[in-house]
Parts: structure tokens; C-alpha cells; sequence
């Protein structure tokens, strides 16, 4: 997937009105202010060894069975028409070239053991589920936030999306991690209230191998934005042997404290994603990496205070 | 907590409930030789007899005194209401939960003195030989339950005025009753005036008891070494010489008459819901203010009484229960549940300090009672709700929040003036009452999922191999969804005329055979009507019957409608035999009904489209109708233990639900159910009127890394308001355990619902991996308290 290609609705095989959505998490109290609603959309460009939400990154619907719930009555593999798919339960190959992901295993499961991930919804739609906890936002001074993902993988959406919430008066939270088209990233900053920014590390080479994108278009975007907008809380995910070194700590601060940036939130890395992997089938790339110590941690952030920072310690990602 | 306290706390927590045949034998004693006089006097006279004669118990170091035992949680039986088997009295004895020792004298005397005497005169042998068939029927079914047939009514709050105006102050209004008694032109002046002398012995018998503490306490300060305990016992002593006969005169004082009172009445009857003080917080902020601003009671002190005051309570648990009725209700809990905050009775924010001060009680008793909640109003100030989430957050259940501005609105609806409104509040469970003048009768729960099964049984029971409804049809003919609610809805119809019935002759026995002079005394308008409190004396008379399981019937309406007729995924035919079946053999019929059905509690307007069904079929069926004493009937929504119950006699249901497990319980969705959340649930729940019931009961869960630090105490407290701008009637919180969670591990279907903070994210804790559960479970426990 090229940058080129990878905004080009048509590309995704999306109406401009439409977006793929990974999951809607109503009352989520980690992702910005008050009781929110945090719209997950499905596709990610960057590939990071730690990701603990796999099923986020490709732009394409994947199943994600839970074996466990699998009664093996064969329900799916008789309404399967191509004959593609067998019982959940039973992990191994289910002729992925022959699904055309018309989600009828899905609909015959009866335990919900078959799952589609990537449901694809119209702003109306999506607005139209983010209005139904208007109540708590207003109470609580919460609103909605666009994670993923990446929501700025599908620009044109989460634009229509957060103009819309504008529109409504509820409040718009943009979580990114930075690798997007400026514009677009610009042209959302115009109506979002806040953004929650990645920032993983700041060597070029290092990005490309943990990630698999360099980083240059993210620190670009971060400086173009804060050019731009005053509500940036950068989020620092503290990944132990990967970015966790004095010097990149001390990078980090230097650049944000350059660029007048004030908050950082450090997201000791968890390995709550693994099983995730185990579901996709897919293997676990720091599988000998262990969580960050609280010593550890507290260097960090004294590290980070030093440039002026106000740093949160201890959040998660 | 003063060393005092502590200890005083851990001896009632160690204290082990036993049976006490003290009451039952002097009972007995009394009746054997009973003068010749009217019922109401009789009742009195009875009652002066026990509260002269039985045993005082002064617990060393403690302020508050008197007990309603000979002892501590030694508990009294009332073999007038419900006269205790031999058989029972071992069941009680040796059953594993909710048990009560007893010796081999309390066995003696009721072999050979209280079961010869009481057997075939007590409320519950009369009572069921008097109810139909019909009723007896429906409920061995597991139809409906019966508060009354081994408790009295009761079920009411005292106000302010015990303290105000002593008892003495009230035998004054009563002498005035009686002078103005007119027997040419007054029909009923004979009645009335056996009614209003009953009352006035009731009164001189709680002043006797508490004459006879005086002089206990007296003698024992008398014997006292310790100069400090002396002024003590001394200034004790002085109290019950003086309270509650007249007006307390300090907050000391005020708790002690307060107690007396209290003892008074659930030593007259075994009356539900104990007895309660209300806005305690606003009785006792008069006498707080007046002597802090004076300089004779400090802030440390009155926390000290009011915590050996809640001591006392938890010495007195529910007396003992047997059959339905402990299945119904099976704790120790007697419901005296103190409402804090709320509003005043020209309507201004009622939170003073008093309601912060037993914010901090609450949080350091952790008693099972008192039970206490916080009425929270619009106008309630936001540090209030915060300190109570920061209680509520350490996850041992209480307070509960209740909404202040929706029990008046409750109480107005229902008839009441808007003075009375504001000075009520909620007790027992959820019920909403206008304290000190309301006598608001729990009659029995009713079982919705039931009534759903003995519709797929066109009026048969399976269990009890009786057809115990009308013949509606065989639901496997119906060709539409209407033919099947419109089956349903005359069950329903039929089974709450059958339970009223029933009510009707209970409550004309109640207030023909079982007067309650005492509990008339502190109830306005009984002495003004010259009636007794269980024949309609008070100002307001309400019945109560509680819809059990709400959510498993909507689940169960909105499965048939959504598979049978909407998207035929299933016949009639073959969904009713799986229902009887047990789903035996359905397995995969069972997961589609469980997994795929529109249901309650997840903001889904197909199917919360049921709820409203049923809620507005209920209150059109019960709402207002009238009892024999002049009681009107409303709709209330808690379950206590009974959904456990009524799920054991219950078989399958249309949700997918296997038989004789537990049904729903209060307004909440059925076990596992909701699966989007907490906003979606009281989204869900707020499509329910809660203005036309009398209360409703929701329970959440969640785990403590959810609702960590400043931010998640205050979304908390949003979560509150927001349910509560939706007229919600009452919340509150449970904090899930590691018990709970390996629960789920073993048995994920009925958690589906149960929610974890994984990680940066939550999740459904069902659907994470073994290994990553057995984490979860680890952090929740290092998490708690």
C-alpha cells in the first residue's frame, strides 16, 4: 500500500459518504475528556511491532473468530456459498481466496463464534449512533473520539464526520498517529477540538523497522499542526528495548518543548494484545518483550519533565 | 474510629443470630389468661406485658442502649403471625445460610407451650384457610409471593415529630381525640375510642421500657469503677428517664428516643421492612447545629453516637423466615435503609453536615444495617454525589443513589401532597414513601417470566401439573405475534385478579384481627382518624405489587417476534417444544436465542419496545385499583432475592434462558444480556416510566481499575446524573469480585455482559482468553479496598 494510493477513496472501494468502521466503544473514559463515545475506524498505514489491536489495521473486513464460543453445528459451512469456511473451533485454513467476505457464516452462527470485524456505515448512520449517549457528553462535558486504526486513512469520512459532530455541538477528539496527508490532517484540525498524537520515536531508521514508515511525515504533521491548533495531548508509548533509550527520550522532549507542545501522556506497552494476534492467526512480533518497570517508567518521565513537560505517567495505551 | 467503636463493631459482626423463645413464651403467657377487653386493647395491654417483663442487656461501653432480644441478635419469634414447627425451628437451626441457633429451652417451650397454644390461632394457619384455591394454586406455582403470611404489614419510615414531641406529646393529641368523642352523632365513636386508649397503652408501654433502662443503667453506673464510663452510664441513665416520653433535648438524646421507638415497633409486630428513621440527617441537624455552635458536642463525638447507634442495628437481624417467604427474601437484612440529602419540605437542597458526617459512618461501619442510601436532587450540591461515589467506589454496595426529584414526582402522581412528597424518601429496597405518614404494603412479587411460560402452556403448569390459568390456546397454532401477546396479556390480566383477591382478605384480616397501636401512634393520620394503622389509619395507604423479571419476559416477547414471526428463523411449533424440552436437543436453536435476539438493556428500541409493553400492561392492570381499608394499589419494580426464587420455579424461556435459573432481577437486563455498556443500559432503563411505579430497581457492575482516580470518580457521578435527567428512580453499583469473575469463567453465558478494563481499552471479559481472564482476576483482587 502506497502513500500515493492509500487516500484515494475509490482506491478502497468506499463511497466518499461511507466508512469502515472496526467498532463503536460507548462510555470509554480514557480518550479524552467526560463519558465518550470512541469510533474505532478499521485500517492503519504503520505496522508497529507492539500494536495491541491487530484487527485495526487492515482497511478490509477479516473475521475474527473466538473458537471458544464454536458449537461446530455446522451452521456456517452450510451457508457458506463457496464453500469456504469451517466451524470456528477448528483452527486451520478456510480457503481465504474463495471468501468474498459476503459475511453469510456470519449470519447462520448462532453463538456469535463467527464474528466479521469492519462493518462499513454512512456518516448518517454512524451520527445517528453517536447522538444516542448525547445525553452523557452533555453531562459530563464528553463527546466523541475517532481512533482506529488511523482515522485520517479515510480522510474524506472522518472529515464529513467530525464536521458533522460540529454541527451538533459535541465535542470532537482526533486520535492519530500522525502518518496522513497534511491537508486532510489540516483541513480536520479546522473542527476538531483536540487531538491525542502518537509520537513512537525519533529516528528515521528505527521508525522503518518497528513500524514499517519512516517517520519523517509524522513529525512534519505534528509541526504543521501544532502550528495550527492548541488542544495536542501527545501520547508516548514506552515500548522497553524499542524506544524506551535516554536518547530518545531526550529527542522527544527537545522536539515537542520546541514546538511549544506541553502535555504527554507515557503508555507503558501491555501485552493484553497478544491473544488478539492468536485469533487472527497472525504470530506476535515482541513476543520476548515484557511490559516497562515502574522504574523505568519514572525515568521517563523525569527525562520528559525536564523539558518543561507536563508529563501524566502510568496511562495506558 | 474511637477504640470504643471498633470493638462495639467487631462483637456484632462476630455475634452469631440465634432464636429467642422470649417473646414468643410471654406471648404466650399473656393470651393464656388475656382479660376481657376490645382487640385494640387487648393488643396494647399484650404489648405492655412484653415490655415490662423481657430481659434488658446493656452491652459494656456502648451509648445507645437497649436490645430487641434478651441479648444481641438473640431474635424474637411471633408465633401470633406465624407459629414456628417443631420441624421449622430445626430447619432454622441447621440450614447453611441464613440460619438461627437455638437451644434445647426455646425447643422445650414451643413444644410444650407455644405450638399447643398458637398453632391454629396464628395469622398464617387462618390466613390459608381462608385464601381460594385459585390463589393457592398460583402461588405454589411460583406465581406470586405473600409479604403477610409470616410478617406484618409495615413497610413505612418515621418522620420527625418522636423527636419533636416526645411520646408524651403524642398521648396529648390523643387525649384530646378522646375528649372530643361524640357517641350520639359519631356512629363509630365506640370503635374509635377502644382504638385511641389501645394507642395511649401502647405509648406508656415503649415510656415503661425505657423507665426500666433508666434504672438498669442507674444501677450499673452506680457499680461503676471507671470515673469516665460512670458519667457515662449516669448520662445514659438520665436519657431514658427522659426520652422518648418527651422531646430529645440533644442529639445524644435524640438518637437514644429514636431507638426506643424503633425497638417499640418491631417488638409489637414482626413488621417488613423493621422500621427506618428517614432523613435521619435532617432530624438530627437541628440538635448538631445548636450544640457544636455551643460547645457541647464535637464533630468527633456525634460521629462516635451515630456509630454506636448503627451498631444496634446490625444487632437486630430479620426475624426468622421460613418457606417461600426465605426464599423470597433470604438474608439477614431486615431493610432499614437511611435516606440521605434529598430536599426539604419547601423543596430548597437538603444536604447539611449531618448527611457528610453519615457519609463517613457509612463508609467506616460497612455494616449489612442499617442499609443507606443518598437522595440525590438536581439541586443537591456536586460534593455530595462526589463523596458518595468515593464510598460507592470501594465497591461494598452502599449507599445507593436514589433520585429525589423523581420520588417526589412518584409520590405527587400517586395522590400526595407535594410538604409530603419532600419529607418522604425511599426505604426497604427502592419504594418510595411519604415518611410518618404513609403505610406503603409490599403484598408479594409477580413472576412475568412465569406468566410467559404458562402462556406457551395455554394456562398449564408443568411444575405443579395443574392448569392454574385460563385456557388461551395452544401458542403453537398462533399465527401472529398479536394472538400471542394478546394470550399473554390475559394471564397477566388473570393472575394479578387472582393476587389481588387474595390481598383483599389479608388485608381485611389484618385489620380486623391485628391491630398495631404503637406503629398507629407515629403514623399521622391514625390518631386523627381514630384508626388503627393496619385499617387504613394512616394519611396514605398504598399497595404495593412487584413485577419480578421484566427483563427475561421482554427478552422472551421480543425472541418469539423476532424469530417465529419476524424473520421465521424458527416455527412456533418448534420454538415451544424447545422451551419444554429445556432445549434439550436445541442446542443450536438455544445460541440463536441467545446470541441473536433484540434485547433489554442494550439501547435497542425493538426490543425496550417490550419493556414498555409491559410496563404500561401493569400499571393499567394494577395501578389504582382500590383494597378494603381504602388502600390504593401501585406498581413497583425490586426483586430482593426473589428472581432467584422465581427463576427455580420457572422452566425455559423464549430468551433462551435454561430452567430454574435465575430470572432477571429489578429493572435490570437480564444476566448477560447488554452487551453495549452502561450509557446503553440507562438508556434502555429510562424507556420505562418511572413516574407510574413507586420505584425501580437498577444494578450495575463494575470492576474497580474501571472508575480509577479523579477522572473515573467523576464519570461516575455523570453516569448518575445523566440516568437521572432521563427520570431514572434509583441506581447503584456493584464492584465485581474475583468470585465473580472466575464465576464467569466457568459460566460466560450468564456474564456475557460483564465488563473489564483490559488495557488501554475494555472489553467484554467473556470473550478475552483464558490467560489473559486469569490476569484480570489477579488485578482485581489486589484492586479491592
Amino acid at each position: 500500500m502506497t502513500c500515493a494510493t492509500w487516500t484515494d477513496p475509490a482506491f478502497l472501494g468506499i463511497p466518499v459518504a461511507e466508512g469502515r468502521i472496526l467498532r463503536i466503544e460507548r462510555f470509554a473514559i480514557h480518550d479524552g475528556p467526560g463519558i465518550r463515545t470512541t469510533v474505532f475506524l478499521k485500517g492503519c498505514p504503520l505496522r508497529c511491532a507492539w500494536c495491541h489491536s491487530p484487527e485495526s489495521q487492515l482497511l478490509q473486513p477479516e473475521f475474527m473468530p473466538k473458537p471458544e464460543r464454536c458449537i461446530r453445528c455446522l451452521g456456517c459451512t452450510m451457508a457458506c456459498p463457496h464453500h469456504a469456511v469451517q466451524p470456528a473451533a477448528d483452527k486451520g485454513p478456510v480457503a481465504p481466496d474463495a471468501c468474498d467476505t459476503c459475511g453469510a457464516c456470519v449470519q447462520a452462527c448462532p453463538t456469535g463464534a463467527r464474528e466479521f470485524v469492519g462493518r462499513t456505515m454512512s456518516v448518517d448512520a454512524l451520527m445517528a449512533e453517536i447522538e444516542r449517549d448525547r445525553i452523557f457528553y452533555d453531562e459530563s462535558e464528553g463527546g466523541v473520539t475517532f481512533s482506529g486504526g488511523e482515522p485520517l486513512m479515510q480522510p474524506a469520512f472522518l472529515l464529513d464526520m467530525v464536521r458533522s459532530c460540529r454541527a451538533s455541538a459535541i465535542h470532537v477528539a482526533v486520535d492519530t498517529c500522525g502518518h496522513a496527508d497534511t491537508g486532510a490532517l489540516l483541513e480536520v484540525a479546522r473542527d476538531a477540538d483536540l487531538f491525542l498524537f502518537d509520537l513512537k520515536m525519533m529516528d528515521e531508521e528505527r521508525h522503518l523497522a518497528y513500524t514499517g514508515s519512516s517517520n519523517v511525515r509524522i513529525l512534519h504533521n505534528l509541526e504543521q499542526l501544532a502550528a495550527v491548533h492548541s488542544n495536542i495531548l501527545v501520547r508516548f508509548p514506552l515500548i522497553p528495548g524499542v524506544n524506551d533509550d535516554d536518547e530518545n527520550v531526550r529527542e522527544t522532549g527537545a522536539f515537542l518543548s520546541a514546538l511549544r507542545l506541553t502535555r504527554v501522556d507515557v503508555l507503558p506497552y501491555h501485552r493484553a494484545g497478544m491473544a488478539k494476534y492468536d485469533r487472527l492467526q497472525r504470530p506476535y512480533p515482541l513476543a520476548d518483550t515484557q511490559p516497562p518497570s515502574a522504574d523505568t517508567q519514572a525515568h521517563v518521565v523525569r527525562l520528559l519533565e525536564e523539558y518543561g513537560l507536563i508529563v501524566r505517567p502510568g496511562g495506558s495505551s | 474510629m474511637t477504640e470504643r467503636v471498633t470493638k462495639l463493631r467487631q462483637q456484632s459482626l462476630d455475634r452469631k443470630p440465634t432464636l429467642s423463645s422470649e417473646r414468643a413464651e410471654l406471648m404466650t403467657a399473656f393470651y393464656r389468661d388475656a382479660p376481657a377487653a376490645p382487640l385494640p386493647i387487648l393488643r396494647a395491654l399484650s404489648f405492655q406485658y412484653l415490655m415490662d417483663r423481657k430481659a434488658l442487656y446493656i452491652e459494656p461501653g456502648e451509648l445507645i442502649v437497649g436490645e430487641r432480644g434478651p441479648a444481641p441478635k438473640a431474635t424474637p419469634t411471633y408465633p401470633e403471625l406465624c407459629c414456628h414447627s417443631l420441624e421449622d425451628l430445626d430447619i432454622l437451626d441447621s440450614r447453611e445460610k441464613i440460619s438461627f441457633a437455638l437451644d434445647q429451652q426455646a425447643r422445650d417451650a414451643y413444644r410444650d407451650d407455644v405450638i399447643p397454644y398458637w398453632r391454629e390461632r396464628s395469622m398464617r394457619h387462618r390466613m390459608f384457610g381462608e385464601l381460594p384455591d385459585a390463589w393457592k394454586h398460583a402461588y405454589e406455582a411460583g406465581i406470586f409471593t405473600e409479604f403477610m403470611e409470616q410478617r406484618a404489614p409495615g413497610h413505612t419510615v418515621a418522620d420527625g415529630k418522636i423527636y419533636e414531641k416526645g411520646l408524651s406529646g403524642l398521648q396529648a393529641g390523643i387525649d384530646r381525640e378522646l375528649a372530643a368523642l361524640d357517641d350520639l352523632h359519631d356512629l363509630d365513636a365506640y370503635d374509635k375510642r377502644q382504638q385511641l386508649k389501645g394507642m395511649r397503652l401502647a405509648a406508656d408501654a415503649v415510656i415503661r421500657f425505657a423507665h426500666r433502662h433508666a434504672q438498669e443503667v442507674a444501677r450499673l453506673a452506680a457499680a461503676e469503677a471507671d470515673p469516665v464510663r460512670k458519667a457515662e452510664l449516669e448520662q445514659i441513665a438520665a436519657s431514658c428517664a427522659w426520652v422518648p416520653e418527651h422531646p430529645a433535648r440533644t442529639f445524644w438524646e435524640a438518637l437514644q428516643a429514636y431507638w426506643f421507638v424503633h425497638l417499640g415497633v418491631i417488638t409489637e409486630l414482626n413488621t417488613w421492612d423493621s422500621f427506618c428513621p428517614g432523613r435521619l440527617d435532617q432530624h438530627l441537624y437541628p440538635y448538631y447545629k445548636r450544640e457544636i455552635e455551643a460547645g457541647t458536642l464535637t464533630r468527633e463525638r456525634a460521629k462516635e453516637l451515630l456509630q454506636c447507634f448503627w451498631v444496634k442495628f446490625n444487632n437486630q437481624p430479620a426475624p426468622p423466615k421460613v418457606g417461600v417467604t426465605a426464599a423470597e427474601s433470604g438474608t439477614y437484612t431486615d431493610f432499614s435503609n437511611i435516606s440521605n440529602g434529598g430536599l426539604k419540605a419547601d423543596g430548597s437542597d437538603g444536604v447539611n453536615d449531618v448527611t457528610y458526617l453519615i457519609l463517613e459512618v457509612i463508609d467506616e461501619m460497612r455494616l449489612l444495617q442499617p442499609s443507606s442510601n443518598i437522595q440525590l436532587s438536581k439541586k443537591s450540591p456536586d460534593r455530595f454525589l462526589e463523596k458518595a461515589c468515593e464510598v460507592i467506589r470501594k465497591g461494598w454496595g452502599q449507599p445507593s443513589i436514589f433520585n429525589a426529584d423523581m420520588v417526589v414526582a412518584e409520590l405527587v402522581r400517586q395522590g400526595k401532597s407535594v410538604e409530603d412528597a419532600r419529607c418522604g424518601g425511599t426505604s426497604g429496597c427502592v419504594e418510595a414513601g411519604a415518611f410518618g405518614k404513609e403505610s406503603y404494603i409490599l403484598t408479594g412479587y409477580f413472576n412475568l417470566p412465569k406468566v410467559i411460560e404458562v402462556t406457551l402452556n395455554d394456562g398449564y403448569d408443568p411444575r405443579t401439573e395443574r392448569q392454574i390459568g385460563p385456557k388461551t390456546g395452544d401458542p403453537a397454532t398462533f399465527e401472529s405475534f398479536d394472538q400471542f401477546l394478546e394470550a399473554f396479556r390475559r394471564q397477566l390480566q388473570h393472575f394479578i385478579d387472582v393476587k389481588i383477591a387474595g390481598s383483599h382478605i389479608i388485608e381485611r384480616m389484618y385489620a380486623t384481627l391485628m391491630p398495631a397501636p404503637f406503629l398507629s401512634i407515629i403514623t399521622d393520620d391514625c390518631i386523627r382518624n381514630a384508626r388503627d394503622y393496619n385499617a387504613g389509619g394512616a394519611r396514605y395507604n398504598t399497595r404495593y405489587i412487584m413485577p419480578v423479571g421484566p427483563g427475561t419476559a421482554a427478552d422472551s416477547l421480543s425472541a418469539i417476534k423476532y424469530h417465529v414471526f419476524d424473520h421465521g428463523h424458527v416455527t412456533m411449533p418448534a420454538l415451544v417444544k424447545a422451551v419444554r424440552d429445556n432445549f434439550i436437543g436445541h442446542e443450536s436453536l438455544r445460541q440463536l436465542l441467545v446470541n441473536k435476539t433484540p434485547k433489554y438493556g442494550n439501547d435497542d428500541e425493538y426490543a425496550d419496545a417490550f419493556i414498555t409493553l409491559l410496563c404500561d400492561w401493569l400499571f393499567t392492570q394494577i395501578d389504582g385499583r382500590r383494597g378494603p381499608t381504602g388502600s390504593v394499589y401501585h406498581v413497583n419494580y425490586l426483586s430482593t432475592t426473589c428472581h432467584v426464587y422465581f427463576g427455580s420455579v420457572c422452566g425455559a424461556t423464549p430468551d433462551g434462558r435454561h430452567a430454574f435459573v435465575p430470572v432477571s432481577d429489578g429493572i435490570s437486563p437480564a444476566q448477560g444480556a447488554d452487551r453495549c455498556g452502561p450509557t446503553a443500559v440507562i438508556k434502555s432503563a429510562s424507556r420505562m416510566d418511572h413516574a407510574r411505579s413507586g420505584g425501580t430497581l437498577l444494578n450495575q457492575k463494575f470492576t474497580p481499575a474501571l472508575l480509577e482516580g479523579a477522572e473515573g470518580l467523576d464519570q461516575l457521578a455523570h453516569l448518575v446524573r445523566a440516568y437521572f435527567k432521563l427520570d431514572g428512580h434509583h441506581i447503584q453499583f456493584n464492584v465485581v469480585t474475583g468470585d465473580t469473575l472466575r464465576a464467569a469463567q466457568k459460566e460466560p453465558e450468564k456474564h456475557r455482559d460483564l465488563i473489564v478494563r483490559v488495557a488501554g481499552y475494555s472489553d467484554y471479559f467473556c470473550d478475552l482468553t483464558k490467560g489473559l481472564q486469569d490476569e484480570i482476576i489477579e488485578r482485581t483482587e489486589q484492586k479491592q479496598f
